[in-house]
């Protein structure tokens, strides 16, 4: 009786908020600033596609491109000019704080590498460069929103903004049918999803009154009240829509047919940017909303994925598809930190992502040069010889799978081990055992791709053009990232681990004006 | 090198260092040559000069009279987890230090001419190697060694895949997989270790664990030492997880399993001795039987494989399952004599078996083919290769005065005191040693020349013999001054076992 009491007090929350909106002044300016790299990426969006026209088509290309990456560039900077008003905004619905900062970053410079690795793709497959730099500045948009937003209805927008341009980039290379394939895929199983999340809003806000994650915080653990059952319904259909973006399984079958068909430096963009912006949201919705009973949920998706994902991936001759069952199989690893304790857990993620961002997109810099028109090449026997015929591409690559496989010095290695040391530290023997075993079977499809470039005989007709130097720029930033994080992981560890604590102990205690909007009710 | 002495003491804190990276720097350095082939290979023989002689430094400086870790240096690497670079030795590792630094430049020359293609490449991986496996023995942050241990792998791989024969690219992958899948149990034991204990460093952990201030300790003791124990196992080998060793050796190029044979395997030792024992006395000494029971077999069984291989390269590696078996044997008798006698076995085994891989390599490049049936009367045209490879054997058989005759005896008098009937048994192992290598020494030099083109080999050539004397000289001063050495092993095993006792 006293739980339906509170939720038909809370339920007024909503348009209690709108009221507050309409009414209350139009917010300070401090309150722009807070999304100011948001801002910076939409007009960049938009400029290019005011431009486009302006262009024709055969010069577009490298000039379009420019104005994205400056735009990247721009609003990397400009995320230092956030970082200096921590804080929330816009009526408690964003907040600046080091998490967010943490994830801007890191997506900004997800998307501006991707950039880079497009230059050339795009003139090799002749795609048409300004709708799909457009799309990319606006799925950043998204995917910053999604780090920052404290308000399930707006991570909810944010996850949208995100998924919409992905689903359309991922069918960019129109000629072919695999890709066609590839983007309605993402889209239907993607929008079945996004359904499955916003019931689990509905359900979280049915249950405490709030979609504020602070609010639900407080709703869920003051008092002596148990915790509704309807929390417990809503955080697994969240689990479900969340565990859909970040491809851990059991929603995970869309994946490696995605893949194979997107273009692949829009693979490199999606298989990091949304799914780091995806876990920032599953850190935000589990670990700061403090939300009931997601450790079985969490065990059980790490160890289907890191099985599952490395399994499958054994069998795979194309090396698009091997590295998607590859990422099913990192989102798992990264998973097992979220089953671990809560401020040692939220580090160890935020530096996987980072570090399997690096790792990652660096790939598929490599892949999408190598692809060719068409994508012709992407078996694993078109890699025969690579070592032989273009050593530095082999090299990098080689690189990259190291430290996918996770040996040291490089990034791959120290997330790995961050991530089984908080599972220990936990008490997770079970989970690190699984993650250690999974890890050895890891090791050997990756290695299959070396042993091909260095180890077969090259097939002539496969032919390597030079690098270019935008792709070459893609792939040094990530070699240097993926080392300095394998060499010197201590400041961008130490950030993470502040911040976690920041997100960790903040929670529960709701800021002045989500007080003041109880007081109002 | 006019420094007088107490110059020379100045090099104390940064010598291990220097010792460990002017090999990487080398061969990094080498990416910026052009591919000269003639110059690649003599900056690869300066280079690996330049480390065996900075590495003399350490055995002439090291004060034998105590018994911690010396040349130390321990600096913050990175705080969040809190690993050191920390670096040190003792009579144990500067022995295996210098083992390495003295084959490697006798692996340049001996790959001088049988590398023909990507010899860039190859010699650079060479060198990577060499820090790695120098590193592997130097770390004393268990982090710096899981690094380094993990680090000689990959060189290791892509010189077997790139530069063996055969089936190169199975042995390969199987070498990467055994040993990989190895060391991740290593890593969560390592992992473990630092959740309970906030450190990496191997003296604090040790101190941390012997006086009993690990939380949980008890519990996970075995788990952990089985941890390290898989690790270790796997590149010693010890029988039943030897199948990739044959494969390994028998694919690689002459300079990959002279590495593989002569220091890569040590490591497994090394970590036994240095990990297994070392912080785990208890469950060593609890798991001694079986373990031992495993060396046995693996000395027995190496030695019957060994004796009906047609394949040389494949006879040598067989043997060195047997060798490396009396190194555990020594490990696991907590005597004096059995772990002074299996450091021992491991310096000896590391430079007669890379002499007879070098000599098995030498005979490739002339014949293409390892196979004993193939050869038959080679002293006639090749009588100075007959000798250098009399003298090879016979170290390696453990002819008294040649090196490998003090280390099995120590280890058989060790392993005799502790359990007399292994003893017993292991002894026939030396028996079955000298079977099988005179037997293919004779089935190879003596009698007629059975094949006609055997007639015309030239023998050793300037270079090969530059590559060999080493090796015999090794052989023989190692023999006839065990002590040298010994006195060095001595207090650091001392150290050991009193650890043990406890």
């Amino acid at each position: 009786m006293m739980m339906m009491t509170t939720a038909f007090a809370h339920s007024f929350s909503l348009p209690g908020l709108l009221a507050q909106m309409q009414t209350s002044m139009p917010p300070p300016g401090a309150d722009y600033m807070r999304i100011l790299p948001e801002l910076v990426l939409s007009l960049f969006g938009m400029l290019i596609m005011i431009v486009d026209p302006l262009l024709d088509e055969e010069n577009s290309h490298q000039s379009l491109g420019t104005i994205a990456l400056i735009g990247t560039l721009a609003a990397l900077a400009s995320t230092f000019w956030m970082a200096r008003y921590p804080g929330t905004a816009f009526w408690n619905m964003v907040r600046v704080e080091g998490f967010s900062v943490f994830f801007h970053v890191l997506v900004i410079a997800i998307a501006a590498v991707a950039i880079l690795s497009s230059f050339e793709y795009l003139k090799v497959q002749r795609i048409r460069a300004g709708e799909y730099y457009g799309l990319i500045l606006f799925g950043t948009v998204g995917m910053c929103l999604m780090s920052s937003a404290i308000e399930l209805v707006l991570i909810f927008i944010a996850l949208e903004i995100s998924s919409i341009s992905t689903y359309v980039l991922a069918g960019f290379r129109r000629r072919e049918a695999s890709s066609s394939e590839s983007s309605l895929k993402y889209f239907l199983l993607g929008s079945f999803a996004t359904a499955f999340f916003l019931y689990g809003v509905a359900l979280m806000f049915g249950a405490t009154g709030s979609t504020n994650i602070d609010a639900i915080s407080h709703a869920l653990h003051s008092g002596n009240a148990p915790v509704p059952v309807l929390a417990y319904v809503a955080t697994a259909l969240i689990f479900v829509g969340l565990g859909f973006k970040v491809s851990s399984a059991p929603f995970h079958v869309w994946a490696p047919d995605v893949y194979e068909g997107a273009p692949a430096p829009v693979v490199g963009l999606m298989s990091t940017g949304p799914k780091a912006a995806a876990f920032a949201v599953l850190l935000r919705v589990l670990i700061e909303a403090r939300a009931p009973g997601y450790f079985w949920l969490i065990w059980v998706s790490a160890a289907l994925s890191m099985t599952l994902g490395n399994v499958c991936a054994l069998v795979q001759n194309n090396v698009k598809r091997l590295l998607a069952y590859s990422s099913i199989a990192h989102a798992g690893y990264l998973l097992v930190a979220f089953a671990a304790q809560p401020e040692l857990g939220t580090s160890a993620a935020m530096f996987y992502t980072a570090a399997y961002a690096a790792m990652n997109l660096g790939a598929f810099a490599v892949v999408s040069h190598f692809a060719n028109a068409g994508e012709k090449y992407v078996t694993l026997e078109d890699y025969a010889g690579l070592g032989r015929r273009s050593p530095v591409l082999a090299a990098t690559f080689t690189f990259f799978l190291m430290s996918l496989i996770g040996i040291p010095i490089t990034g791959g290695f120290f997330a790995k081990f961050y991530v089984l040391s908080a599972a220990l530290k936990s008490n997770l023997v079970g989970l690190a055992l699984i993650l250690v075993l999974n890890s050895a079977v890891g090791a050997y499809y990756y290695l299959r791709i070396i042993v091909m470039m260095y180890m077969r005989e090259p097939r002539g007709e496969v032919p390597v053009t030079p690098l270019p130097a935008a792709a070459g720029l893609a792939i040094a930033v990530c070699v240097l990232l993926t080392l300095y994080l394998g060499v010197l992981p201590g400041p961008v560890l130490d950030y993470a681990s502040l911040s976690a604590r920041q997100l960790v102990n903040d929670t529960g205690a709701p800021t002045a004006s989500s007080v003041s909007l109880a007081v109002e009710q | 090198m006019n420094m007088s002495p107490t110059n020379m003491d100045g090099l104390n804190p940064i010598i291990l260092s220097l010792v460990t990276f002017i090999p990487a720097a080398g061969g990094l350095l080498i990416l910026l040559i052009p591919r000269r082939d003639r110059d690649i290979k003599l900056f690869a023989l300066v280079i690996s000069l330049l480390a065996f002689v900075a590495s003399l430094h350490l055995p002439v400086h090291l004060h034998r009279d105590l018994n911690s870790f010396k040349f130390e240096i321990d600096k913050v690497w990175i705080t969040t987890p809190n690993i050191h670079y920390h670096m040190g030795i003792d009579g144990i590792s500067v022995w295996l230090v210098v083992l390495t630094t003295f084959l490697t430049p006798l692996c340049v020359l001996i790959s001088w001419n049988s590398i023909h293609e990507r010899v860039k490449e190859f010699f650079i991986l060479l060198l990577l190697l060499e820090t790695a496996l120098i590193g592997v023995f130097t770390s004393l942050d268990l982090f710096l060694f899981y690094f380094f241990y993990e680090a000689t792998l990959i060189p290791m791989a892509l010189l077997i895949g790139m530069y063996g024969h055969g089936r190169k690219v199975y042995a390969a992958v199987k070498f990467f997989l055994f040993t990989m899948i190895g060391s991740m149990f290593m890593l969560a034991a390592i992992v473990w270790l630092y959740a309970k204990t906030g450190s990496f460093d191997f003296v604090e952990i040790q101190h941390k664990i012997a006086s009993g201030a690990v939380p949980g300790f008890e519990a996970a003791s075995l788990w952990l030492f089985l941890g390290f124990f898989v690790a270790f196992a796997v590149k010693v080998p010890i029988f039943p997880l030897h199948t990739w060793l044959p494969d390994a050796h028998v694919e690689a190029p002459t300079a990959g399993s002279v590495l593989l044979a002569g220091v890569l395997l040590k490591m497994g030792t090394y970590g036994l001795l240095r990990f297994n024992v070392g912080l785990f006395p208890e469950q060593a000494h609890r798991n001694a039987s079986w373990i031992m029971f495993l060396a046995l077999i693996g000395i027995i069984y190496g030695a019957l494989v060994s004796l009906v291989q047609p394949n040389m390269k494949k006879l040598i590696a067989y043997s060195s399952v047997s060798h490396l078996g009396f190194v555990v044997l020594g490990i696991f008798s907590f005597t004096a004599a059995g772990l002074n006698g299996a450091v021992f076995v491991m310096l000896a085994h590391g430079v007669a078996t890379g002499g007879l891989f070098m000599l098995a390599g030498i005979l490739y490049e002339r014949r293409h083919t390892y196979e004993i049936a193939d050869f038959g009367g080679l002293a006639t045209p090749m009588p100075k290769y007959a000798t250098f490879f009399l003298v090879t054997v016979l170290a390696s058989v453990g002819l008294p005065l040649l090196n490998g005759f003090i280390g099995e005896f120590l280890v058989l008098s060790g392993a005799f005191q502790a359990r007399p009937i292994y003893g017993i048994l292991a002894a026939t192992g030396v028996i079955w040693s000298a079977c099988y290598l005179l037997w293919m020494y004779q089935r190879v030099f003596f009698g007629k020349v059975k094949h006609e083109v055997n007639n015309a080999l030239p023998d050793l050539s300037l270079r090969e013999k530059a590559a060999l004397w080493p090796i015999a000289i090794a052989a023989l001063v190692m023999g006839v001054a065990p002590l040298v050495w010994l006195s060095a092993i001595d207090p650091a095993v001392q150290a050991a076992s009193k650890v043990v006792g406890q």
